[in-house]
């Protein structure tokens, strides 16, 4: 991270669900235009953080910053206006399946910034087109595309608003190595070309190695590592180094109960 | 002993707690109307599903209902000489209590499980997030259009099912049981008042709103994939449907106690 003011600042973040403490005093900053990409093994609670970053889910304890503005605790005023500033790639695309394409990707320009449908459409098939679909892709409905050809979708109205901030919910996830490879070529460059700040979790060290420009890995709701991309093979630390090779031995332990 | 008084206790303080969301849910809803943006391409599109597509249900029911009120009510009636009050029954009987619960019902299983079927959907498919982060308060967007959906449309379907309702029993009454068609209608008209009908038009707009309320909520809250979905379906269906019949003595009692 550079010596500016962070983007997004996260200090002794807290959040449970029941008696499970999911994180737990997280503190982690994200630099403008930086690509922070958050690792860690299922169940760590990556996507939880991200959920408390973007205001879906409300945390007990600790500070999120955005631009130096403190989110937690925000009017819901406040809040609408603060998402304008983000734009989301969810696991599963979670695309509008009774919208077609062209209007899941226009979603946020015509319903949330009152874009008139005839504009908004017009930029939808060009985010489609910069995501290689064209534009009669466009007239289907998602139910009619393939996992990564909706992953593009999801990935063309993530950037559609052209936000400040882009989250990434494991972008390639469930895709064969070819399609995933196209979509972190795809993240990179969208994100290039908007000059956006983006936070993205995986698993996938692939794709990690690939878009960060920084890793933080997470483990029992605490960041136990992070650094420069570079940095990762090197860390010395016992819990990445477990993670990136993928060792059932170390000091993650799964939680397997025996049947 | 103390046990069991816990155990009651618990489940009051639940039960209050989930009265207290529900009605927390109700109001975001509804404080919606009161800010822009609107979406009244959704009300409409809500309106004409709820409405429109419920028609033939809501019509089948109703005319075979009144068709039966109007052979029963025969049956007893006959038993004290008291045959000509079968139209007075028939009208009282749909436009009060019949029209507005039967209709109620059967909304609530068709369109409050498919509400909370695909709100539910949207909820453990992160579309509901989505709509979020997409500067779109789903409050405004999928709760309300469908509250205000539930509100206008059930008193338009009654008002049809109590016509339909009372042309069945006139059915049954002149072809099956012979009495004359005019002295039908004219006892049918003679004791029908306007409370009857517009009591009837009240109760219905207060169920189409607990159906939709219903589905909506147990969409929004659901969790947990295919099952969680399936079960806010169920609990849609049962809630509404008790609920009715609770609001429904209520209401009569308002109406009609003494």
């Amino acid at each position: 991270m550079n010596g500016t003011a962070p983007k997004i600042s996260v200090r002794g973040l807290e959040k449970s669900f029941g008696p499970k403490r999911v994180l737990d005093g997280i503190d982690i900053d994200c630099g403008v235009g930086e690509s922070l990409v958050i690792i860690g093994g299922s169940g760590t609670g990556k996507s939880v953080l991200i959920k408390c970053i973007l205001g879906l889910l409300h945390p007990e304890a600790g500070s999120i910053r955005i631009d130096g503005v403190e989110t937690v605790g925000m009017r819901r005023g406040d809040r609408a206006a603060l998402m304008r500033k983000f734009g989301m790639l969810f696991q599963g695309a979670a695309l509008f399946d009774s919208l077609r394409v062209w209007e899941n990707v226009a979603f946020g320009l015509v319903q949330g910034r009152g874009m008139e449908r005839a504009k908004a459409r017009r930029i939808a098939l060009e985010k489609l087109a910069a995501v290689g679909l064209g534009a009669e892709v466009g007239e289907l409905r998602p139910a009619e595309l393939s996992g990564g050809m909706q992953k593009r979708v999801a990935l063309a109205r993530a950037i559609a608003a052209e936000p400040e901030i882009i989250f990434f919910d494991e972008p390639t996830t469930g895709l064969d190595p070819i399609m995933a490879d196209v979509i972190n070529d795809l993240i990179l460059k969208c994100v290039r070309e908007l000059g956006a700040t983006a936070v993205s979790i995986t698993h996938d060290m692939v794709s990690a190695r690939k878009i960060a420009d920084r890793i933080a890995m997470l483990h029992k709701g605490k960041i136990v590592w992070q650094g420069p991309a570079g940095e990762i093979d090197v860390s010395h630390n016992p819990f990445v180094d477990q993670f990136v090779h993928g060792r059932a031995e170390g000091p993650i332990q799964m939680e397997v109960r025996a049947v | 002993m103390i046990g069991f008084l816990a155990s009651v206790g618990a489940a009051f303080l639940g039960f209050l707690a989930a009265t207290g969301r529900l009605v927390n849910f109700a109001l975001m809803g509804l404080a919606a109307l009161f800010s822009p943006p609107f979406y009244p391409r959704l009300i409409l599109r809500q309106i004409v599903y709820m409405g429109y597509y419920s028609l033939p249900v809501v019509g089948l029911t109703a005319i075979f209902t009144g068709m039966v009120l109007a052979l029963q009510s025969y049956t007893g009636f006959a038993r004290f000489n008291a045959e000509s009050a079968v139209a007075t029954v028939v009208v009282l009987s749909v436009t009060r209590e019949l029209g507005p619960v039967i209709a109620g019902l059967m909304v609530a299983g068709r369109v409050g499980a498919a509400m909370a079927a695909e709100i539910g959907t949207m909820r453990v498919t992160d579309q509901i997030d989505a709509l979020t982060t997409l500067s779109t308060d789903p409050f405004r967007y999928l709760v309300l259009p469908r509250l205000l959906a539930g509100l206008v449309t059930l008193p338009m379907l009654v008002l049809v099912a109590d016509i339909i309702g009372v042309f069945g029993g006139y059915i049954v009454g002149t072809v099956k049981l012979g009495f004359n068609p005019a002295n039908y209608l004219t006892q049918t008209e003679s004791y029908l008042e306007t409370m009857d009908v517009v009591s009837g038009l009240v109760k219905a707009g207060v169920f189409g709103f607990i159906v939709a309320l219903m589905g909506c909520y147990h969409g929004y809250h659901s969790r947990g994939g295919a099952e969680g979905v399936g079960q806010a379906t169920t609990y849609a269906v049962v809630s509404a449907s008790i609920l009715i019949l609770v609001c429904n003595y209520m209401l009569t009692t308002a109406f009609f106690g003494k």
